[in-house]
């Protein structure tokens, strides 16, 4: 087997090392009843050619974003990423080691970790972000554990804002945990939901999502106002993190925690993971983050270097009493979102952003002149939600059955919800060229 | 006197110039270099891409168009790639070298793996698309399905969770709604949780609500049958046990553990991040597990990628397997489909208990790990179990004189030491860990397991040549003699010649600088 250096001879010579005369003696502290003689039923040892055939024939019979006119967000976006970023995160150096536990042979990565959380702390607008979580919506669940530390409150609000799947992650942690959630029904874009009145004396935090599901901009700084007067957090989700490049971080509208989903920068999309939670916070928070920090020291010959810090929150050391469960994390999903974003910089994010604007604006202008089309946001950054003459549910399979990939029925994520069975989420990156728009127009015309 | 060669150029080394330490002027120290952070980069004007400026439109941001600078440093792509370059060569890496931290199993990451993760049908594929679209993407995640049930002999999966932890915080859920089921959910508060555990179980356990109990260990690095026993009762809700366990060794007793946890009506979730010491051999079903988790990112080899991402797909027994999260891939006779709303569960008959996370699961850890898994084989995997436990084996019989074990073997895919053996000799365990970073190696796990005192635990894996772990047995035995004939300096100070020496973690921790700040603009001068 090529991943095996150990040669017959080697394992001879090693099992008299030992003084055992077969590697099966190794396993005497295993129970009689549960040893294996022969091998388990699947099939046996294949060379790379048949697992390249094998694995290939798979993925042939996806249709890949990039192989199409393709619209699809709600939560997970397609952008370019530069070639430098998959090359650099491939470096053995990079992509083999471990969680930085020996500072003195890991500076690589915590250093790069501190320039991710510096990154992400500038883009959302907060003092502090952690070296990430799993992913958005799992990194929300635990913004709303740590609100109820914080507070020592035990009741949650989600808006009708939130992705319904982000919603549900933080549902099951929430019942398991036996804390109490509001849920608020889907706030579509065309209406305007009063989170405010939700908010009491018993409310630990509220989560908003801007962009929300449906695509919408929504101003947190009333809310932020409404929470922080009775006591409570605001924790602001923002799934599409290529929008903080052109509208105001929740940071400055007073949001105490800031989740966000980092897929959009330096990753793709792989069918929903891996990606990388952001997790940013006030400086004042900090003991009650969740996961890795990365912090500044010096080494015994006074030099600049980095290590992992703060860790008595950490399941390592505090077992039954960490702020969270989480080890690994999302290192190498960091590692492509700071170089992506490095490469971008200031001007480049902030560029992209509005291309990114753009083009969600060209192709809501042209699809609204399909008739039977209505598009219900007021203000959108690169996605935006549609209501169709029909079910939108089959106008998505009608619409890829002519090679188009044209969004999220919101049923899909919404079932039995029947203000939304005509809603169709659209996003548009800078991925998408006129043709591409033109070629949805055309087939959405005939479809509906 | 150096000699030359015939371009008069000297062709041996004169070494009399300098002796000992050098200092550079860059602080350089040839190919190690010193790299400032990005931030120190900032070159205003320079961009690492290029996008022209969109065509003029009208936006649609209402009123929240970002305002003023984000601070983001401006630096141009021949830079950037420096950058990250001179980063990277400051990690120690498992392609670099043998590195053996124990419970972790840094194995060879074979690169097919990437590529396979790279083709467009899967990576560039959405979670969202009509199912239509993805049924190859299903197909791979049943197949990976398959390939776990089987090696496990357990009937239910689920592959959504990110990483271990996440994985033991689905596999407790799944026997919190099984409990739930039979009514007995409030009754049952209590989990039990060998002292030897990883830091995760006790904090899953907790998040949950439960109340951890602690089962002390025996004298031979196992559990305590009887004392485990005693504490048994109508309140238990699981035992958390990881096997082979983490003093690397096989919990004998485990059947009849089993056996006791479900007659006391409670579920065994066992901790498998260990799975590597055993894949092939046994079958945790057989052993009478109800739930347990498996790091694609340990026995199954995708990479660590510096602390993630990870994958912890869970399988689950018979009594717990209709409780599995959402989402699930079932086949039909129009193909894969996968179940995602409690909905289409309800139609489906299952009592899925919830949703651990927005979309399918690690997607790109799958297919590496089904790469691995295809190539190695039925037989192939079984020999995986079986050459990490002859390495371990070997060095742990080939040490045990020099350094200090505080079990009889055999042990499994690791062996553990603890530091009798350093005792009087003023070295502790940290510094002997430090000590082998000069010698060119990552340091095993430290002071863990917390039931030995000092411990250093070693896990070579199965992709060490016997030429390589030699030099490696060779390297402590010579650090150990050191040691005790009080070449102290070697190890106290140590390490000498890494990219940095020790770092003060207290500094650290007691001032948190967690981000980097432009430097305060110098008082303007009157």
């Amino acid at each position: 087997m090529r991943y095996l250096p150990l040669t017959e001879t080697d394992r001879r010579e090693m099992l008299g090392v030992i003084g055992a005369k077969s590697v099966d003696e190794l396993f005497r502290d295993v129970p009689e009843s549960a040893r294996r003689d022969g091998l388990v039923d699947l099939p046996r040892r294949k060379g790379e050619l048949d697992v390249e055939r094998a694995l290939g024939r798979m993925a042939a019979k996806n249709v890949a974003a990039g192989s199409v006119p393709f619209f699809v967000g709600a939560g997970a976006y397609r952008h370019h990423v530069p070639a430098s970023v998959d090359h650099l995160i491939q470096r053995s150096e990079f992509l083999t080691s471990y969680t930085p536990y020996q500072p003195e042979i890991t500076q690589g990565t915590l250093q790069y970790l501190f320039e991710f959380q510096t990154q992400v702390a500038m883009i959302t607008g907060m003092d502090v972000a952690n070296a990430s979580m799993y992913d958005g919506s799992t990194g929300c669940g635990e913004a709303v554990l740590m609100a109820h530390r914080v507070t020592k409150r035990r009741k949650a609000v989600l808006s009708g804002t939130l992705h319904p799947q982000y919603a549900s992650v933080v549902k099951n942690l929430s019942d398991f945990a036996d804390y109490e959630l509001e849920i608020l029904p889907p706030a579509l874009p065309d209406t305007i939901e009063d989170v405010a009145a939700h908010i009491d004396d018993k409310t630990s935090c509220v989560v908003v999502q801007t962009p929300g599901f449906f695509g919408e901009l929504h101003d947190l700084r009333a809310i932020a106002e409404a929470a922080h007067a009775k006591g409570a957090l605001l924790i602001a989700v923002v799934p599409e993190i290529m929008s903080l490049g052109a509208v105001t971080p929740p940071g400055e509208m007073g949001a105490d925690i800031v989740v966000g989903e980092g897929q959009s920068i330096g990753n793709g999309l792989n069918f929903g993971g891996p990606y990388v939670g952001l997790f940013a916070t006030r400086e004042k928070y900090v003991r009650q983050m969740p996961g890795r920090l990365c912090g500044e020291t010096v080494d015994a010959d006074g030099n600049r270097g980095f290590v992992l810090t703060l860790s008595t929150r950490e399941q390592h050391i505090r077992r039954e009493k960490a702020t969270s469960n989480i080890c690994t994390n999302s290192g190498l999903c960091c590692l492509a979102f700071t170089i992506h974003m490095s490469l971008l910089g200031e001007e480049g994010y902030k560029r992209l952003a509005r291309i990114n604007h753009a083009a969600a604006v060209s192709l809501a202008e042209r699809l609204a002149k399909v008739p039977g089309v209505e598009i219900l946001n007021q203000a959108f950054f690169n996605e935006f939600t549609m209501r169709l003459p029909k079910p939108a549910a089959e106008v998505v399979d009608a619409l890829a059955e002519k090679g188009v990939l044209g969004g999220v029925p919101a049923s899909r994520l919404l079932p039995g919800v029947k203000e939304v069975e005509d809603l169709l989420i659209v996003a548009s990156t800078e991925i998408n060229t006129d043709a591409d728009r033109a070629a949805y127009g055309a087939a959405l015309k005939e479809v509906l | 006197m150096s000699g030359m060669n015939r371009q008069g150029r000297p062709s041996s080394i004169d070494n009399t110039a300098h002796g000992g330490t050098h200092s550079t002027f860059t602080g350089n120290k040839a190919l190690e270099l010193e790299e400032p952070l990005l931030f120190e980069l900032d070159n205003p004007g320079a961009c690492g891409v290029d996008f022209d400026e969109p065509e003029p439109f009208t936006s649609r941001l209402g009123s929240f168009e970002r305002q003023g600078r984000i601070g983001l440093a401006s630096v141009s792509e021949p830079e950037v790639v420096r950058h990250f370059v001179r980063l990277s060569s400051k990690n120690y890496s498992i392609d670099a070298g043998l590195y053996p931290l124990g419970s972790c199993t840094m194995k060879h990451n074979p690169r097919l793996n990437e590529k396979m993760a790279r083709l467009p049908g899967i990576g560039d594929v959405h979670p969202l698309q009509p199912q239509q679209t993805v049924q190859g993407a299903l197909e791979l995640m049943s197949e990976l399905a398959h390939w776990l049930k089987e090696l496990t002999g357990m009937p239910g999966v689920a592959l959504s969770p990110k990483a271990g932890a996440h994985g033991e915080l689905c596999g407790m859920m799944a026997i919190r709604a099984a409990l739930t089921a039979r009514g007995e959910d409030d009754q049952r508060s209590r989990v039990l949780v060998p002292e030897s555990a990883h830091g995760t179980n006790p904090a899953t356990a907790a998040l949950l609500g439960y109340k951890v109990d602690a089962i002390p260990a025996t004298k031979d690095g196992r559990v305590d049958l009887e004392a485990f026993k005693a504490k048994l009762g109508p309140d238990v809700a699981a035992i958390m046990l990881t096997n082979p366990n983490t003093c690397g060794l096989f919990e004998r007793d485990i059947v009849e553990i089993a056996d006791a946890v479900h007659e006391a009506g409670a579920y065994f979730y066992c901790d498998g991040a260990n799975f590597n010491a055993i894949v092939g051999r046994v079958r945790p079903g057989d052993l009478g597990v109800d739930a347990m988790h498996i790091n694609l990112h340990k026995t199954f080899s995708t990479p660590h990628g510096g602390g993630g991402p990870g994958a912890g797909p869970v399988v689950f027994s018979e009594a717990l397997a209709p409780f599995a999260p959402l989402p699930y891939v079932v086949s039909g006779k129009d193909g894969f489909r996968i179940v995602e709303t409690e909905e289409a569960a309800k139609a489906d008959g299952t009592q899925p208990f919830g949703r651990m996370t927005a979309f399918h699961g690690q997607m790109g850890m799958f297919v590496r790990a089904l790469a691995y898994m295809m190539s190695h084989g039925s037989d192939g995997l079984r020999q995986v179990a079986e050459d990490a436990v002859l390495n371990a084996n070997y060095v742990l019989a080939s040490l045990k004189d020099d350094m200090s074990a505080p079990f009889e073997g055999p042990c499994m895919h690791e062996a553990l030491f603890d530091d009798r053996f350093l005792k009087g000799t003023g070295v502790e365990t940290l510094d002997f860990a430090k000590a082998m970073i000069d010698e060119g190696y990552h340091p095993m796990t430290m002071y863990f397991p917390l039931v030995v005192h000092g411990a250093l635990l070693i896990e070579p894996t199965e992709t060490e040549s016997k030429q390589s772990i030699d030099l490696f047995i060779a390297t402590l035995k010579d650090l150990a003699r050191a040691a005790k004939s009080n070449d102290k300096d070697r190890f106290t100070g140590a390490p000498y010649m890494s990219p940095r020496r020790r770092l003060d973690e207290t500094a650290a921790a007691r001032k948190p600088v967690l981000r980097w700040a432009p430097p305060m603009p110098a008082q303007a001068a009157e």
